[in-house]
């Protein structure tokens, strides 16, 4: 069973400290649930973890299967099973999404044919159709998270990591999200997800969630650290 | 629906042909003089009509001033080409017939193979003369003429005078006159009235000789509602001394008539390359210009339309790579003179490794062009600090309600989409390719498959050597 640990990390971006002594582990078949005020360091976090040029970690590690992963390349680690869903997926002009699945699926050694590319559009409600259309180009808020789960379905990472997959998606979108997430957890993939809304944490029924606040682990506990932020805020959980 | 690109199915151009040698028939070299011009007129036969534009072109061409904003072409001594070379090989119309160190060439090029797939008609240049000249039987008993352009001017002089340096005349510029004195190879195409002919004919030039100069011309006539796509090919072995190309392309397109021109120039890279190319549209034709400049050291291309009769329309789409120490200029001409007439320009350039890239394009709106617009957008993409692009747009508009709309970006790869690519398990290195090639997806869509796959290669063939950019 793959498990991911991230043990005493310090991430800088620009010189500034943003991630600060963050550790926890998340285990196959596990959702672990972060979340934290704007501007805590959630998405640097997830960022890190994927090897963004632009974060640099400091001091820790980022453990996969006990293997220190911090010095390896993006690519790298997307072929060691990590996943990224991105907050904001950056338009690919002129990029179709069958060459562009086709080719990351076969980069990873995962079936790269057009029926699983149809597949994995039909899986979060996307039309086969958008298989021609240029990677998120036009596409609005809602759609542009599906595509990210569409990825995650058809890339089939043993680490998934959602970076609030929820925003913009419709009340369908949710029910979807939700099935999926659950869905991956029970196929034995490790889930870090990133979220703000309540009531999809309520339906996921994580196994873990951290509080970040400030680039560090406030609190840590089951669902109800979800109900006690609800009712309390933030202000209080960093107290 | 577009499906993955199969890029191992099909037989690839190589452009990493080595030298070739063949014993050539006939050869001019030197200065270009009255008696060379009268020498090579001579050897093809051809009329006194011939012979006459010949020597005015030549005329002009001395009396014509060298552009004084021509850059890179200080090394060009015309005095030491090779103007004229008549391979010692008769033409044929099957590769079989043909000395097996040529066949082999064009089967590394894999032109048989795109032939039997995707032509309705082929003709092959090999250093000044068409070898190899073949087409399907029914588009002759349609009355579609392919054919040499040299045999052209014998057989069918009346046509060929009709157009032949009407639509680019040899006073236009100095290069142009050039052209007209030793023009050689090149072919004929005439579309009867009505006549579609769907699957693209191809014209493929090469050089193989180093200071070659090669002038060939191809003059497409395009009768009343006719449609004809014709494909350019373009290589040459890389050689230690540079080649010399000044090709011209004539296109008259009669009413409503429809013509696609589409180039794949991969000259290699020290050959200075410039081509002249300009259509005349009259009422209702439509022609469409697409241009892919990945080759040569210097290149001068402006492909260019003549929009004469009403409503008439046309679209010119360029991709030029400057790659390493190479200078690209290209751009186009859109000249509307009458009402309702519609232009649209789409030039992308790539620059990398110090290449330099230029667009330079011109607009005209005629007094009498009524109702009539031209949208231009060109953007440049720099993949490194030392590479560089220029846009030089100029518009002329003598019209009030002409609209006239330009657009220019110059920028680099977003750091953001490459991250996203690596995350998907790309390297690096595939994908800035990814993204290159997605930079000039929209224009390459536009293309028959098999091109599709010639120009992505040929794009990735030049990543590879590039690794990554800083």
């Amino acid at each position: 069973m793959v498990e991911l640990e991230v043990s005493n990390l310090y991430v800088k971006v620009e010189g500034r400290e943003i991630i600060r002594g963050v550790s926890f582990h998340v285990g196959g078949g596990k959702i672990t649930v972060i979340v934290g005020p704007n501007g805590s360091g959630k998405s640097s976090l997830l960022l890190s973890i994927m090897g963004h040029p632009r974060y640099t970690v400091t001091q820790g590690k980022i453990l996969l299967n006990g293997e220190d992963i911090s010095s390896l390349k993006p690519h790298e680690r997307a072929r060691k099973g990590i996943f990224l869903a991105f907050q904001n997926p950056p338009e690919l002009p002129g990029v179709n999404i069958l060459s562009f699945l086709t080719e990351a699926a076969s980069k990873l050694g995962r079936p790269s044919d057009i029926g699983a590319v149809y597949a994995s559009l039909q899986a979060v409600g996307l039309p086969k159709e958008y298989s021609d259309r240029n990677v998120n180009e036009g596409f609005s808020g809602g759609e542009k998270k599906r595509l990210e789960l569409a990825q995650a379905f058809m890339l089939d990472p043993s680490v998934v990591m959602l970076d609030e997959p929820d925003s913009g998606l419709d009340i369908e979108g949710l029910r979807m999200l939700s099935r999926l997430v659950r869905d991956l957890a029970s196929r034995g993939k490790a889930v870090l997800l990133v979220s703000h809304n309540p009531k999809t944490l309520e339906y996921i029924s994580p196994d873990k969630v951290l509080v970040l606040v400030s680039g560090r682990i406030a609190l840590e506990g089951g669902i109800e650290v979800v109900r006690k932020i609800e009712s309390e805020g933030f202000p209080v959980i960093a107290e | 629906m577009s499906i993955p690109v199969p890029i191992e199915e099909l037989a690839l151009p190589q452009y990493d042909i080595s030298s070739i040698t063949y014993k050539p028939r006939i050869q001019l070299k030197g200065r270009i003089s009255r008696s060379t011009i009268e020498e090579l007129s001579r050897s093809k036969r051809e009329p006194e009509w011939m012979l006459r534009l010949r020597l005015r072109s030549l005329e002009l061409f001395e009396k014509l001033p060298t552009p004084n904003w021509l850059v890179g072409v200080e090394e060009l001594d015309l005095e030491e080409l090779t103007h004229y070379i008549q391979p010692d090989v008769e033409r044929v119309s099957s590769w079989d017939q043909l000395p097996s160190e040529i066949r082999r060439v064009y089967e590394k090029l894999g032109l048989p193979e795109i032939e039997a797939r995707v032509l309705s008609g082929l003709a092959a240049q090999f250093e000044s003369e068409n070898i190899y000249l073949s087409f399907k039987k029914f588009l002759e008993e349609k009355g579609v003429i392919l054919m040499d352009m040299s045999e052209a001017v014998i057989k069918y002089p009346d046509l060929v005078k009709k157009y032949f340096m009407r639509v680019f005349p040899p006073s236009d510029h100095k290069f142009a006159a050039l052209h007209g004195a030793v023009w050689s190879g090149g072919v004929f195409l005439y579309v009867p009235p009505g006549v579609r002919v769907e699957a693209p004919i191809e014209a493929f030039f090469f050089v193989a000789s180093e200071l070659e100069a090669q002038f060939e011309h191809t003059l497409i006539v395009a009768d009343e509602g006719s449609f004809i796509h014709f494909i350019e090919g373009c290589a040459a072995p890389l050689f230690k001394k540079y080649s010399f190309h000044d090709g011209m392309v004539e296109i008259y397109a009669h009413r409503n008539s429809h013509v696609k021109f589409t180039t794949v120039q991969n000259w290699s890279k020290n050959l200075i390359n410039f081509n002249n190319k300009r259509a005349i549209l009259e009422e209702g034709a439509v022609v469409e210009w697409a241009e892919g400049s990945l080759g040569s050291k210097v290149s001068y291309v402006y492909p260019s339309v003549i929009l004469k009769g009403r409503g008439s329309r046309a679209s010119i789409y360029n991709i030029t790579l400057a790659k390493g120490k190479t200078w690209k200029d290209s751009g186009a001409k859109a000249y509307h003179l009458a009402p309702e007439t519609s232009s649209e320009v789409v030039s992308k350039s790539i620059s990398a490794q110090g290449g330099v890239a230029v667009y330079r394009g011109l607009v005209k709106m005629a007094r009498g062009a009524r109702n009539s617009k031209a949208a231009v957008k060109c953007d440049s993409l720099l993949l490194d600090t030392e590479s560089k692009a220029y846009t030089y747009p100029k518009n002329e508009i003598e019209e009030d309600d002409a609209l006239v709309v330009h657009e220019a970006t110059t920028g680099r790869l977003s750091e953001d989409a490459l991250f996203y690519a690596q995350s998907r398990g790309l390297t690096e290195d595939e994908a800035r390719r990814l993204l290159v090639i997605g930079y000039v997806g929209d224009i390459l869509k536009n293309l028959p498959f098999e091109y599709q796959v010639v120009f992505r290669r040929v794009l990735e063939l030049e990543f590879e050597e590039l690794g990554g950019y800083g």
